[in-house]
């Protein structure tokens, strides 16, 4: 639940860099307009999260306004990195999207333990309106989620004629493209990168 | 991964921040990605005002030893209050 902090707006950035229109939209303006990052998640996860109709609903804004840039070739994509991956995942069953990056997402296939708000469940029952091919990354000595959930997901995603393209990573767990924590994991981090260049390019190419 | 895993209490006291010192009124305590400290996952405590705004927020990021030894102590140090209850550690 970081938000919009400065990790985030990196790697927006680092899109933009590669010749992408980008946005990261900030999902807690309306409970914290103004404030750090920090300050905002804070106040956000004692609020109880965001619910997933209106992260749905600020993700379909942001499509909006890149499909209207001058410069937009119309095809858009999303991608998020643990809470946000299950927000990609999300985002791609409920919007119609180009192409989608789901970076070790928890809780898609299986629910948060005890205590989590209601609003942070499962959602890999939305499979099959799955609107886009999707890439997910993963670490193999991640706990959330685990390699047999991502088989899991694999599995239902393949019964329902999906196209996906996993890679599993050995030596790395959950986090391994945060930079700033010691998960940070340079040779997943680096082939991964390159994998996400790789399906944006096939995809997202006008 | 991101815990969600939150528990908020209401509280009474005054916590010192950016602006300087201001009632506290609530407090979340909850174990999950740090946004200083290194490690992956950090015990993590909010001491707000939300009544004031999100800035008004004293926080923690403690590793599970430290988290406990603090928690330990602040026990301790209730039960050596004159007529207090032994203290459940």
């Amino acid at each position: 639940m970081p938000g919009w902090d400065e990790g985030t707006k990196e790697i927006t950035r680092r899109f933009a860099a590669h010749g992408y229109l980008a946005v990261c939209p900030n999902l807690y303006w309306r409970e914290a307009p103004g404030a750090s990052p920090d300050d905002a998640a804070a106040t956000v996860r004692a609020l109880g999260g965001v619910p997933d109709d209106r992260l749905v609903g600020d993700v379909e804004g942001a499509l909006r306004h890149l499909r209207s840039l001058p410069l937009a070739n119309g095809k858009v994509a999303t991608i998020g990195y643990c809470s946000g991956g299950r927000q990609s995942f999300l985002s791609a069953c409920r919007l119609q999207l180009d192409a989608a990056v789901d970076c070790y997402g928890a809780f898609v296939v299986h629910a948060p333990p005890q205590g989590a708000p209601a609003s942070i469940g499962p959602v890999a029952h939305l499979a099959a309106d799955l609107s886009c091919p999707l890439l997910g990354l993963f670490g193999a000595d991640d706990q959330f989620p685990t390699p047999d959930e991502v088989a899991e997901l694999e599995k239902i995603l393949t019964e329902r004629g999906k196209e996906f393209e996993f890679h599993m990573y050995e030596g790395a767990g959950h986090a391994f493209f945060n930079t700033q924590r010691d998960s940070f994991r340079a040779p997943a981090a680096n082939e991964g990168w390159e994998r996400i260049w790789d399906f944006f390019g096939r995809h997202l190419a006008g | 991964m991101c815990t969600y895993d939150t528990t908020g209490l209401r509280i009474r006291g005054s916590g010192k921040g950016a602006e300087g010192w201001f009632a506290l009124t609530d407090a979340s305590v909850y174990f999950d990605h740090p946004v200083h400290a290194p490690d992956a996952h950090t015990l993590n405590i909010d001491l707000m005002n939300p009544g004031r705004g999100p800035g008004y927020r004293v926080a923690a990021e403690l590793d599970p030893d430290s988290a406990r030894a603090l928690a330990e102590a602040i026990l301790a140090t209730l039960a050596r209050l004159p007529g207090a209850e032994p203290a459940a550690v």
